[in-house]
């Protein structure tokens, strides 16, 4: 290989320089955030049509979720969310270990709301509270209670996992970031983990107020 | 590096703070608001409040407001074809009453479809009625 003048090791021969390769992954990144949105889409699609046609069954059955616990997970999310935004900002800056820090502590946020969810989860099990057939609980007022408990499972269940698969992600790059492989020059990886991470807090902070908070 | 080409900005930590403040503080306001009976306007009040708490987490943590606009519009793609999905099924769902003399049906034909909880005898029959 002829040495092109200063080629730097992150960037690909098929891009004329960093910053297009940037841009490039940062485009690809949204472009897949769209496919996640559209992914949602569909099952808000599903609940708003569920909502309208049992209105007042959707009234009584949110009572039986826990709207402390809601809004405990939606404050760790944001918070997740602030201390992902402060692990990129410190790599812009060089401060690799501050970086470090910021990503250890998302990923601390994330299992918070994953064991949070646990809880909320195991005692709807225990209830009898589950989807479709499954469904055994008797104190829900109204028609056809499972239909709530389905949406909701299926909807916070699809987000837990993205939540999972988030924390797998951030692991890895706490692990590249720790060993030196990011740096002010280069951390494409970790911005893209970023973007990944706030739209899933971004469908959180929907999923909130639709299941939690019904007025 | 091409230092002069790079277009990343660095924003300051004080307004990744404040965004997080303000995200905190919708939080604690939605919450409130749920408590209080607005009719209609409960669902209304919930959903214009996430998405503001929706935009400012795309526009500042995820750079949108400072990235190349195709990012921008990649993003409002998205929301519009949600928006339009959810509309357009909307228009058949909610006015399906005015061809057919049921309102609610089950996809599936064979699914357990409940009259009356077992607890609650005094529930209303399966024709719901929006208020």
């Amino acid at each position: 290989m002829t040495d092109k003048g200063h080629h730097p090791p992150h960037l690909a021969h098929h891009f004329s320089d960093a910053e297009q390769q940037r841009e490039s992954a940062k485009m690809g990144m949204w472009i897949f955030l769209l496919t996640e949105i559209l992914l949602f889409g569909g099952l808000f699609c599903a609940y708003a049509v569920y909502r309208a046609w049992n209105p007042d069954m959707f009234y009584s059955a949110h009572k039986f979720l826990n709207v402390y616990l809601g809004t405990l997970n939606t404050v760790v999310l944001i918070t997740s969310s602030l201390t992902m935004a402060l692990a990129i900002r410190s790599l812009q800056g060089d401060r690799v270990k501050r970086a470090v820090l910021f990503l250890a502590m998302t990923l601390l946020l994330a299992a918070v709301f994953m064991v949070v969810k646990y809880f909320e989860y195991s005692h709807k099990f225990h209830l009898g509270q589950l989807p479709g057939k499954y469904y055994t609980f008797s104190g829900v007022e109204g028609n056809n209670p499972h239909i709530f408990f389905g949406i909701y499972f299926a909807m916070t269940g699809l987000h837990g996992i993205h939540i999972l698969i988030g924390m797998i992600v951030i692991a890895v790059v706490l692990y590249k970031t720790a060993t030196n492989n990011y740096s002010a020059e280069y951390y494409t990886p970790v911005e893209m983990t970023g973007l990944y991470w706030h739209l899933v807090d971004l469908i959180w902070i929907y999923l909130f107020p639709l299941f939690y908070l019904i007025g | 590096m091409n230092k002069e080409r790079h277009s990343e900005h660095i924003l300051p930590y004080r307004l990744y703070l404040g965004v997080a403040a303000a995200l905190l503080v919708l939080t604690v306001i939605t919450v409130s608001v749920s408590f209080v009976n607005l009719g209609g306007w409960n669902a209304v009040v919930a959903v214009g409040i996430a998405t503001f708490k929706a935009l400012i987490v795309a526009f500042f943590f995820m750079h949108l407001l400072y990235d190349k606009k195709i990012n921008l519009f990649i993003f409002s793609v998205a929301l519009i074809m949600v928006g339009i999905f959810i509309i357009l099924t909307m228009f058949d769902t909610l006015r399906r009453a005015a061809i057919y003399d049921f309102t609610s049906k089950p996809i599936n034909e064979n699914a357990v479809i409940y009259e009356e909880t077992p607890a609650d005898s005094t529930s209303k029959p399966a024709s719901q009625n929006h208020e």
